[in-house]
């Protein structure tokens, strides 16, 4: 009979720091500017230049660790980590090993059969992003763009905690959703804001001691995650199946061939002679600065969900998928502020909203409407001034530009026509044009009123409320 | 020499410090290297425990900036001492495979 | 009137009276340098015309008004390791041949502000790394004193320049000794302030915890004025401090009385030269008949911080000189196989001998499994070398001794044996590891002529009683001559 194995997983967690500028000097972390446009002396390791931390990373990474259950290290350094390679421009990066600024914490994760599990997470550390390298085929060479170099970075160790790729991903959601409310990252993994590197060892089931792990890095989405996770951990049974070892060492993911390959080098002693940087201070975190950044934590999905409940009357399933994006859930409250009705606006966000990013594949941080604006279309609606299915023709313009409702339903005529006489006139026409309905109508079949309101929205050009039009109809008749 | 130096750690640290040593450079570096550290041994003499090491002679501490973008476009300056360079990136050996 | 013999106070006095400009002033010194650099070799690089352009501006400003310092007009010299925009900075070293900074160091632009002429670039012991200046990669500097020696090092072309007039002062960077062993050796004054008191934004890093910059100039009055332009709180480097007690020209009084003076007898013991220990009790003695109260005291550990400084400094040395690299600037070998060995072939050809020594050895220290035994250990010495300063200076305004062992060697005789050449730093490492300032004063010279450097150590933030101190002796003897 074959064993059985269980999977150990524990993560590497890379977030980008939604920071303006970078972790040691005054560039820019804007993405998409032209190649090394956003460099100066500092971030490009040029000789006799010198980091200052920038506050503003601190301060994230002491409240994604307050958020994640982490003691807070008081006396906290950053330490060199040398190697050599490109984009790294003085080969060393600045990153933590002996005192990183969070230690034990964890986070708790829903698993599939329904429980509560935590994640314990080992420790956060602050580090500086490495640049871009890209290969050029027709030189045969390499070209290095350092904008992203120096952009800060947290990374977040967890404990091998994990046993399947569904608590991977949980946990992972979970961390995105406490990073994304505290603002502290937009947390993509497309994008590469968000990185995850899979530690992966398998043991037979009831084992005390752990198995020799790989590390799996280059995974950009939650498929590839899952994809890697299961590879690997068939890579690794096959191995021992067949008598052979698991050789600790670091993998590359190539998703396309659903395969890893050894990412090993003579040249890659992966001895990184760690020690305390000279050229910065240390760290001491105050009780003052403690205190400043647990009053500016945000109110987290748990409280915000118990709040909804009590302060909107919508309903628990909206409840969920709303707080679980943070733009979404800004973009709710917000619009209620507005004076909007909260199931109304609900209904806006659970509707049209989420098909139409399903549809164009667009993120909730990457909404573009403003609150106001959904406002407004709201009352129109809700005043009768729009039909519905204008409301919704006007929503889709909203959503790839974020448009004054109110102007472009007035510049482009879309009002629902509320003039009796005028309805009435085309209502008189629609019956006269069709005899045939009228007659089907008069002889008890009800579905054919639905035609004649058909013909009298299509004769307005959709500008009559459906409903004025059916009672009209019915009175006619 | 209280310290013998092998081949093998010659080329270990010639790979971490990307240094590539002539023959004759070794046998020289295998020399300077344990001899020095026979000196550095001599710290073995004091009684450290409870010893804090020192990384920083003064307690300054939390030393920071804000986060306000201060510098501009510098690619073209950044580019002057390039030994190669493309399309406003620095030019190396292909990095893989 | 002879511009290259005037120190930098009484120059710009003669600009601003009009007795000279600034214009004739950098073409005097220029003058001079064409004339006897050959022999000396102090300078890598001149700016001539960069130079002049300079000179015609300041003279301008301070005819307007707008510059009336002491600096103002005054011809510099600067280190080779400090970067100048537009001006190749080669720290000696062939892996620089070619780079010109994109920017200029903290501390040359608070010169320039005071109105500096910038002559060019001093030669340097390759990365600051060697006490003779003889491992630049352009070839060894002389000592103007005698031509068959050493000017000490590593600012060996800075003091060389100060003393033959090449330049009216000079700056340079001591890590562990490297701008007051070659002032020693030279015969003239040179200053290491306070950790953190001199910006190091733009000070190319050999011991990023221990390199400070400072001043090598005539006498101690230049020295002052040097160091009062130089220091200031820069928010571009963590390490710089806030002091509002900069204005060491304050200090230039004659006034020695009850100043506590501790003389180590760890500092006079063996490999200390007689003549030497001789023209430093002199000098000590010369202090105590002006009212200061001199005494012996024994410093300890005195001979452990070679090789924690040693340990520190290479481990440091060997993660600041991996970005030269042959990708972003310096030297790229013309032909290899790929990436690692272009790295390995450009830094192998771009550095010296003992930069790469150093690198190796620094390397070792830090990697897997040394680490503990070698970096942590020496950082917990240099923790009870601090100690031992703090209890020193509970008992004593001033710690005096000599500079250097012996006075300058000759050239060619101290590469041989590297761990010979490191124990001449025996009196000046310590100062660098607690982060205290010091400074170098001539005090007399040996049979053979050449000059002994007499050393005043503080503790931190007391640089006003080494100027005391220094300018008192300098007086002094001055009245004797």
């Amino acid at each position: 009979m074959s064993k059985q194995y269980e999977t150990v997983i524990g993560l590497e967690v890379h977030v980008e720091l939604a920071t303006k500028t970078k972790i040691f000097c005054g560039c820019s972390t804007a993405f998409g500017a032209e190649p090394n446009t956003q460099t100066c002396p500092v971030c490009t390791g040029m000789p006799g230049s010198l980091p200052v931390l920038n506050k503003q990373v601190l301060e994230y990474a002491i409240a994604v660790g307050l958020a994640t259950n982490c003691d807070i290290t008081r006396y906290a350094k950053f330490d060199r980590k040398n190697y050599f390679y490109p984009d790294n421009p003085q080969n060393y990066q600045i990153s933590q090993l002996y005192l990183p600024i969070c230690r034990n914490g964890g986070v708790e994760i829903e698993t599939a059969e329904g429980g509560i599990k935590t994640v314990g997470i080992h420790e956060i550390h602050m580090e500086e992003d490495a640049g871009k390298l890209i290969h050029d085929e027709w030189e045969d060479c390499s070209l290095v763009d350092y904008n992203r170099s120096g952009v800060p970075l947290i990374e977040i160790v967890s404990e091998p905690d994990m046993r399947s790729a569904e608590e991977v991903i949980a946990y992972l959601e979970k961390l995105r959703l406490v990073i994304q409310y505290l603002g502290a990252s937009d947390c993509k993994l497309q994008e590469g804001s968000m990185r995850a590197d899979v530690n992966l060892s398998v043991r037979e089931v009831g084992a005390e001691t752990f198995g020799t792990r790989t590390e799996m890095k280059n995974l950009n989405s939650f498929k590839a995650i899952t994809r890697a996770i299961e590879g690997e951990r068939e890579r690794q049974i096959d191995l021992i199946e067949s008598g052979e070892s698991v050789v600790q060492e670091t993998r590359r993911w190539d998703d396309a061939k659903g395969e890893s390959y050894a990412m090993r080098s003579k040249e890659d002693a992966q001895d990184y002679r760690y020690f305390p940087d000279p050229d910065l201070t240390p760290i001491s975190v105050s009780e003052e600065m403690l205190a400043e950044i647990r009053a500016k934590q945000p109110e987290f999905r748990t409280e915000k969900r118990k709040r909804y409940k009590e302060e909107f009357d919508i309903p628990d399933y909206d409840i969920e998928i709303i707080t679980g994006e943070k733009p979404l859930a800004d973009l709710f409250e917000a619009t209620v502020a507005f004076g909007s009705q909260p199931k109304k606006v609900s209904n806006w966000l659970m509707g049209e909203t989420l098909r139409l990013m399903k549809e164009r594949e667009v993120d909730a941080s990457d909404l573009c409407f403003s609150p106001e604006n959904l406002a407004k279309l709201i009352a129109l609606t809700e005043s009768r001034a729009i039909n519905s299915s204008v409301a919704k023709e006007v929503f889709e313009v909203m959503f790839e530009k974020d448009i004054d409702p109110e102007k472009y339903v007035e510049e482009k005529g879309l009002k629902t026509v509320n003039d009796e006489g005028a309805l009435k006139k085309v209502v008189e026409e629609v019956i006269a044009a069709n005899p045939q309905s009228v007659e089907d109508y008069r002889n008890g079949k009800e579905k054919a009123i639905g035609f004649l309101v058909g013909q009298t929205m299509k004769a307005m050009k959709g500008k009559a409320d459906p409903g004025a039009v059916n009672r009209m109809l019915k009175e006619l008749l | 020499m209280a310290n013998v130096i092998s081949d093998e750690t010659i080329e270990y640290v010639g790979i971490l410090a990307k240094l590539e040593l002539s023959d004759k450079e070794k046998e020289q570096a295998k020399s300077d290297m344990g001899r020095m550290l026979d000196y550095i041994d001599k710290l073995g003499e004091l009684d450290t425990t409870d010893v804090e090491p020192m990384s920083h002679v003064f307690p300054v501490q939390n030393v920071f900036r804000e986060d306000v973008v201060t510098n501009g476009d510098d690619r073209e300056k950044l580019l002057s001492n390039a030994p190669q360079e493309k399309d406003g990136m620095f030019m190396v050996p292909r990095t893989f495979d | 009137m002879n511009i290259t013999d005037m120190t930098a106070v009484q120059l710009s006095a003669a600009i601003r009276a009009g007795e000279t400009t600034a214009v004739e002033a950098a073409e005097a010194v220029l003058a001079k340098i064409e004339e006897e650099d050959k022999k000396y070799n102090c300078y890598v690089t001149v700016d001539r015309e960069g130079a002049l352009a300079q000179a015609k501006k300041v003279q301008a400003q301070i005819e307007a008004g707008e510059l009336t310092g002491p600096l103002a007009g005054v011809p510099v010299a600067l280190k080779d390791n400090l970067c100048t925009e537009g001006l190749l900075t080669t720290c000696s070293s062939k892996i620089l041949h070619n780079f010109v900074p994109t920017y200029t160091a903290e501390a040359v632009k608070n010169l320039v502000r005071a109105g500096a002429v910038i002559l060019g670039k001093t030669n340097m012991d390759e990365f600051a790394m060697g006490s003779t200046t003889e491992t630049s990669a352009y070839g060894p500097t002389k000592n103007p004193r005698n031509t068959d020696h050493v000017p000490g090092g590593s600012s060996g072309g800075s003091a060389a320049a100060v003393a033959a007039g090449e330049c009216v002062y000079a700056i340079g960077s001591d890590t562990g000794g490297s701008i007051r062993q070659p002032a020693s050796y030279c015969g003239v004054v040179g200053m290491k302030p306070t950790y953190g008191t001199v910006s190091r934004y733009g000070l190319i890093a050999y011991g990023s915890s221990l390199d400070q910059i400072g001043p090598l100039a005539k006498d101690v009055t230049d020295c002052a004025t040097v160091l009062e332009a130089l220091a200031s709180h820069d928010r571009k480097d963590s390490t710089s401090i806030a002091r509002d007690d900069t204005n060491f020209t304050a200090a230039l009084t004659e006034d020695v009385k009850g100043l506590r003076i501790g003389i180590p007898n760890d500092y006079l013991g063996e490999g200390l030269d007689d003549e030497v220990k001789e023209a430093v009790l002199q000098a000590a003695k010369v202090l105590e008949e002006k009212g200061a109260v001199v005494e012996r005291f024994d410093l300890s550990l005195v001979e452990y911080a070679i090789p924690a400084y040693y340990t520190i400094a290479a481990a440091e040395a060997s993660s600041n000189l991996e970005r030269f690299d042959g990708i972003k600037y310096g030297y790229r070998t013309e032909e290899y196989a790929g990436l690692h060995n272009m790295y390995k072939k450009s830094r192998s050809e771009g550095f010296g001998e003992e930069v790469k020594r150093r690198i190796m050895l620094g390397s070792f220290v830090l990697s897997s499994g040394y680490y503990d035994a070698y970096y942590l250990k020496a950082l917990k010495v240099k923790a009870l070398i601090k100690k031992a300063f703090d209890e020193a200076f509970a008992k004593y305004d001033i710690i005096l001794g000599p500079v250097a062992p012996t006075t300058a060697p000759k050239l060619g005789e101290s590469l041989a044996d590297p761990i010979r050449m490191y124990l001449g730093d025996i009196y000046t490492i310590a100062v660098n590891l607690a982060g205290l300032p010091g400074i170098s004063v001539p005090c007399g010279q040996d049979s053979k002529g050449l000059p002994v450097g007499l050393q005043l150590i503080g503790d931190c933030f007391q640089e006003k009683k080494l100027i005391r101190a220094a300018y008192s002796y300098e007086q002094e003897v001055c009245r004797h001559e």
